[in-house]
C-alpha cells in the first residue's frame, strides 16, 4: 500500500490554500478538503459563475493561489475535495499514514476517508453573538453573515441597516453595505478606540491595516454614517421583522448606563462581535489551547506552527483571529517546516526570517485588536430574563441564570446539561460564549466530538475507502 | 458529610435530610461533574438478573416515582415511565430471554412477553424479522444531571450546606481511627461519619480515608441524533445480548446499545462498555457498532443524523455491584459508590440504605451484598 498523502489540510480558506499550495510546491503529495464549493473560505467567497472574489485582497493574493491551486491538481501533487466536511481525525495505525480523517462528502452526504501522514487543520473562525432582547428577529443577521451575503449575491439585508458589536469587521461591513447601496445610519461599536491607543506602536508597524481602516472610514463618511463607540443595541423591536433597535451607552465594563437608550428605526441589523477560533478537530485529537487577549481559546503553537500533538500542525485563524495577511504567512510557515520535517526540504532562511517578522508583526496587531475589543462583563446586563440565549433549543437567559443560581452550575457544560443550552443543532456555536460568560466563566475550548452532523448509516457502514485512492487507481 | 454531587450523593443528602440529619455535601466540580451528567438516565430492572440488584432497582422504581411527584417544580427531572422492550433476533437469543424474565417474575417483576407479530404494534419503527421480546412496563427513565441538581436543591431547602468547587484532599481520623470529617483547601468539614459518594473517584476517596475500594472506569459512548418526530421510538429498547454485556467482566469493547427517545426530540442511542482507563480520545470503532446496532434495530435511523457524541466513565466494580454501607475497617466511613451503569436508576434505594445505617434504621433490603469490605484479599 503506497502513502495516499503526505500532508492533509483541512480548509482552503487563505491559511489552508497557501499552506497546500506552498507544501505541492515543495513536492509534498496535499489532500485539500474544505466544507465549501471553491476555495477561498469565508474571507474569499465569490458569486456563482464569478472567477475571482472582487476584493483587493482577492485580487492580489486569492487570484494568483487559486491559479497555483489549478496547475497542482492538474499536475496529480494536490487532491482538492471540495465539500468534504471533516467529522473527526484520529490516529491511524497504517502503512498509508498516521492519520485518518473522516468526511461526509458532498449534497448526498457520501462518507469519505482519507489517510495522511502529516495533518494541517485550517479550520477558520465562526462569528461570535451575544444576544440580546429581539435578536431572534428577523432582520437581524451576524456581520460576518452580512458580509458574506454581500460577496456571494450582492443580496442587502435591508435598505436601512444599523451595524453593530465590536470589532474591526464592523467598520468593513458598513463601507460594504453603504458601497452597495444601504444606508446605514448608524456604526455601534461597544468597544472604545481610545483603547487602540495603547497598541499604538503595534498599529503604527502595521501601515497596511491602517490604510485599510481609513479606506473603511472614508467610505462610511461618504454615506454619512454615524459611529458611536462604547455603546451597544440593546434590544431590537418589531412584530414580523425588525423595525427598530435601542441603542444604549455603555460604562467601561460595557454595562448600559440607565437614561442614556434612544430607538434608531431601521429595516435590518448587522450585528457581530468578532470572530472565534473553530477548534473541535483539534481538542478532539488533544491539542493544548492557549487564551486570546479577549480570553477566547486558541491553539498552542510553536515557531513552526506545530500544534503540541506531533505531527498536526495548525495556520490561520485556529491560533488566533488575526485575518487573512496573517493566515497566508502562518500557512507558508507551516508547509516549509511540514516539508523539512517529511522530506529533509532545506528551508531558505531569509524567506523564513521574513516570513517570521511578518507573522510578528501582525499577530502582535491581532492581539492589540482582541485586546481592544474583549466583550465587557456588564453585557450580560441588556439580557431580560425572557431573551432566548439558545435559539435550537429555545432556552432563555432567566432559565440559564436559574441553573447557576439555585441549581448548582458553575459554568458551561453544567448550564447545558441542565438547561439544555447548546445541545441543539448547531452544538453551542451560536451560544456557547454567551452561556459561558453567564455561568460566570471565559469560554472553554471546544469539544464537539462530532465536528458536523453525520448520518448514521455513516457511521454503522463498514470503514470507507480512501477517496484519494480513487484517482491513484484511475 | 458527603463527598459527591452526582446522583447518588445528592440522593444521600435528600434522604438524609429528611430523615432529620444535619447533612453537607462537598464536591470538587459542579453538580452532576462525573458520571450523572454523562448518563442516559435509565430506571431499569430489565437489564437484571434475579438478586440483590434486582431488589434495589425494584425498591429505586418505586422511589422514583414518589421523587416525580415529590420534587418541585412538576416535570422537574423529566420522569417517563415509558417502559422497556427487549427484543431477541433469533430462537436462541428468545429462548435465553424467556429464561431470564421467569427468573425477574419471580423476583416481582412485570414481564409481558411479547409476539413477534405484536412487535410492531409497541414500536412501528423495529426491523421485521425478530423472534420476538419481553415488554417491561417498570422500566423508566429521568433526566439524570435534572434529577440530581433537584435532590440537592430539595437537601438544600431542608438545611443541607452544599460546598460545589471544593475537592476533599484528606479524610480526618481520630487516634483511634475513627473518621472525624473532611478536609479541603478551604479548611476542614467536622462530621462523624462521610459518605463516599465520589462514583468513579470513589477509590481514591476510599485512599483518603486509607482503606481500598476496587473501583475502576468503564468508558462508555453515547449517540445523539437530531430531534426527531414524538413516536420515532417509545420505549427503551434494546436487543437482548445487551444483558449479556452489562454482566461481562471483560476490559474489551462490548456494544449492544439501548436506543430511546427523549422529550426534547433527540433520540439517544448508548453505550459501549469498554475498560481502557480515563481516555476520552473519540473511538470511531465505538460509534462504527453502537451506529449499526441501532439501524439494525430500527431501520429508518440510517437516514438520520447523528448531531453529537459523548463519553462517561462508569464507576466499576468486579462484581457489578454497588459498594454500599458502612466500612467495618474505617469505622464512620460509608459507601455509597460503584453503580456501573445503574447509578441513576439504584441512587434512591442506595441512600434509603445508607440513611438507615446512619440512622440505626432497619434497612427495607438486605444491604449484605454490597458490603464495602467484600473485596478484601
Amino acid at each position: 500500500m503506497t502513502p495516499s498523502a503526505d500532508l492533509a489540510v483541512v480548509g482552503a480558506g487563505p491559511a489552508g490554500l497557501a499552506a497546500a499550495v506552498t507544501a505541492a510546491d515543495r513536492g509534498l503529495r496535499v489532500v485539500l478538503l474544505d466544507a465549501g464549493e471553491r476555495p477561498g473560505g469565508q474571507i474569499h467567497r465569490h458569486a456563482a459563475g464569478q472567477a475571482h472574489p472582487p476584493s483587493l485582497h482577492g485580487r492580489r493574493h486569492f487570484a494568483p493561489r487559486a491559479r497555483r491551486l489549478a496547475a497542482h491538481r492538474r499536475a496529480g501533487r494536490v487532491t482538492h475535495l471540495p465539500a468534504h466536511h471533516v467529522w473527526t481525525v484520529v490516529p491511524h495505525d497504517g502503512a498509508d499514514g498516521a492519520w485518518a480523517l473522516h468526511a461526509v462528502a458532498g449534497p448526498d452526504e457520501a462518507p469519505a476517508t482519507v489517510h495522511a501522514r502529516t495533518v494541517l487543520l485550517a479550520t477558520g473562525a465562526y462569528e461570535r453573538h451575544l444576544p440580546f432582547p429581539g435578536w431572534t428577529l428577523p432582520g437581524v443577521v451576524g456581520a460576518g453573515g452580512a458580509q458574506a451575503l454581500l460577496k456571494s449575491g450582492l443580496v442587502l439585508p435591508g435598505r436601512r441597516v444599523v451595524v453593530a458589536g465590536s470589532g474591526p469587521l464592523l467598520l468593513a461591513v458598513a463601507g460594504s453595505l453603504a458601497a452597495a447601496g444601504a444606508r446605514v445610519p448608524a456604526v455601534v461599536e461597544a468597544a472604545d478606540y481610545t483603547a487602540y491607543a495603547s497598541g499604538l506602536p503595534t498599529l503604527l508597524r502595521n501601515p497596511g491595516k491602517l490604510a485599510e481602516a481609513a479606506l473603511h472610514g472614508g467610505t462610511l463618511l461618504r454615506h454619512a454614517a454615524r459611529l458611536l463607540t462604547r455603546h451597544a443595541v440593546t434590544a431590537a423591536h418589531g412584530t414580523t421583522r425588525v423595525e427598530a433597535v435601542t441603542v444604549t451607552r455603555l460604562d467601561r465594563d460595557w454595562r448600559p448606563v440607565p437614561g442614556t437608550s434612544r430607538r434608531v428605526p431601521c429595516d435590518a441589523l448587522a450585528v457581530g462581535h468578532g470572530l472565534v477560533p473553530q477548534l473541535e478537530l483539534a481538542t478532539g485529537l488533544g491539542c493544548a489551547t492557549r487564551r486570546t487577549p479577549d480570553d477566547t481559546p486558541a491553539l498552542v503553537v510553536d515557531a513552526d506552527q506545530a500544534t503540541t500533538v506531533p505531527g498536526v500542525w495548525a495556520a490561520g485563524e485556529t491560533g488566533g483571529v488575526g485575518g487573512a495577511d496573517l493566515a497566508l504567512t502562518e500557512g507558508e510557515i507551516a508547509a516549509d517546516a511540514i516539508a523539512h520535517a517529511l522530506r529533509g526540504t532545506p528551508r531558505d532562511p531569509r524567506r523564513t526570517a521574513a516570513l517570521t517578522r511578518r507573522r510578528a508583526r501582525l499577530r502582535a496587531f491581532a492581539d492589540t485588536m482582541a485586546a481592544a475589543h474583549r466583550p465587557g462583563p456588564g453585557w450580560t446586563g441588556w439580557l431580560d430574563d425572557t431573551t432566548e440565549v439558545c435559539r435550537c433549543e429555545e432556552v432563555t437567559a432567566g432559565r440559564v441564570r436559574e441553573a447557576v443560581a439555585d441549581l448548582g452550575a458553575h459554568d458551561a457544560r453544567t448550564v447545558k446539561l441542565l438547561t439544555r443550552a447548546g445541545m441543539g443543532w448547531c452544538q453551542g456555536r451560536m451560544c456557547g460564549q454567551a452561556v459561558a460568560r453567564l455561568a460566570g466563566e471565559p469560554p472553554a475550548p471546544d469539544r464537539r466530538p462530532l465536528s458536523c452532523p453525520v448520518p448514521l448509516g455513516h457511521l454503522a457502514a463498514p470503514p470507507t475507502t480512501d477517496p484519494t485512492d480513487r484517482g491513484a487507481r484511475a | 458529610m458527603i463527598v459527591g454531587a452526582g446522583v447518588v450523593g445528592a440522593a444521600c443528602a435528600y434522604y438524609a435530610a429528611r430523615a432529620g440529619l444535619s447533612v453537607a455535601v462537598v464536591d470538587r466540580g459542579p453538580v452532576a461533574g462525573g458520571t450523572t451528567g454523562a448518563g442516559e438516565g435509565n430506571l431499569l430492572v430489565s437489564d437484571k438478573e434475579a438478586g440483590a440488584e434486582l431488589d434495589l432497582a425494584l425498591l429505586s422504581t418505586r422511589l422514583w416515582r414518589e421523587l416525580a411527584e415529590a420534587l418541585p417544580p412538576r416535570d422537574a427531572i423529566e420522569y417517563e415511565p415509558k417502559g422497556g422492550l427487549v427484543v431477541a433476533s433469533d430462537g436462541t437469543a428468545l429462548t435465553a430471554l424467556r429464561a431470564l424474565a421467569a427468573g425477574q417474575r419471580a423476583a416481582g417483576v412485570t414481564a409481558h412477553e411479547v409476539a413477534p407479530g405484536e412487535l410492531a404494534r409497541l414500536e412501528p419503527g423495529l426491523a421485521p424479522g425478530l423472534a420476538g421480546g419481553v415488554h417491561y412496563p417498570q422500566d423508566a427513565q429521568v433526566q439524570p444531571a435534572r434529577a440530581a441538581a433537584a435532590l440537592l436543591r430539595a437537601a438544600r431547602r431542608m438545611g443541607a450546606a452544599v460546598r460545589l468547587g471544593e475537592e476533599v484532599t484528606a479524610v480526618l481520623t481520630g487516634p483511634d481511627g475513627t473518621v472525624r470529617g473532611v478536609r479541603t483547601p478551604r479548611g476542614d468539614l467536622r462530621a462523624p461519619a462521610v459518605v463516599n459518594a465520589a462514583g468513579t473517584w470513589g477509590g481514591h476517596v476510599a485512599a483518603l480515608a486509607g482503606t481500598r475500594l476496587p473501583v475502576m472506569p468503564r468508558r462508555g459512548f453515547v449517540l445523539v441524533t437530531e430531534p426527531l418526530p414524538p413516536g420515532f421510538v417509545r420505549h427503551k429498547v434494546y436487543a437482548a445480548d445487551y444483558v449479556a454485556d452489562v454482566a461481562s467482566g471483560s476490559a474489551d469493547l462490548q456494544s449492544s446499545a439501548v436506543v430511546e427517545g427523549t422529550p426534547a426530540g433527540p433520540v439517544l442511542i448508548g453505550a459501549t462498555r469498554e475498560r481502557v482507563g480515563f481516555d476520552r480520545t473519540l473511538s470511531t470503532e465505538a460509534l462504527h457498532r453502537l451506529a449499526a446496532r441501532a439501524v439494525a434495530l430500527f431501520p429508518a435511523l440510517e437516514r438520520v443524523h447523528a448531531i453529537r457524541a459523548y463519553c462517561g466513565f462508569r464507576p466499576y466494580l468486579p462484581d457489578h455491584l454497588p459498594a454500599i454501607g458502612p466500612d467495618p475497617r474505617v469505622p464512620g466511613l460509608h459507601h455509597a459508590c460503584g453503580h456501573e451503569g445503574a447509578g441513576i436508576g439504584l441512587a434512591p434505594a442506595t441512600a434509603v440504605l445508607v440513611t438507615a445505617a446512619l440512622t440505626g434504621a432497619e434497612p427495607p433490603v438486605p444491604a449484605a451484598p454490597f458490603r464495602p469490605d467484600r473485596f478484601t484479599p
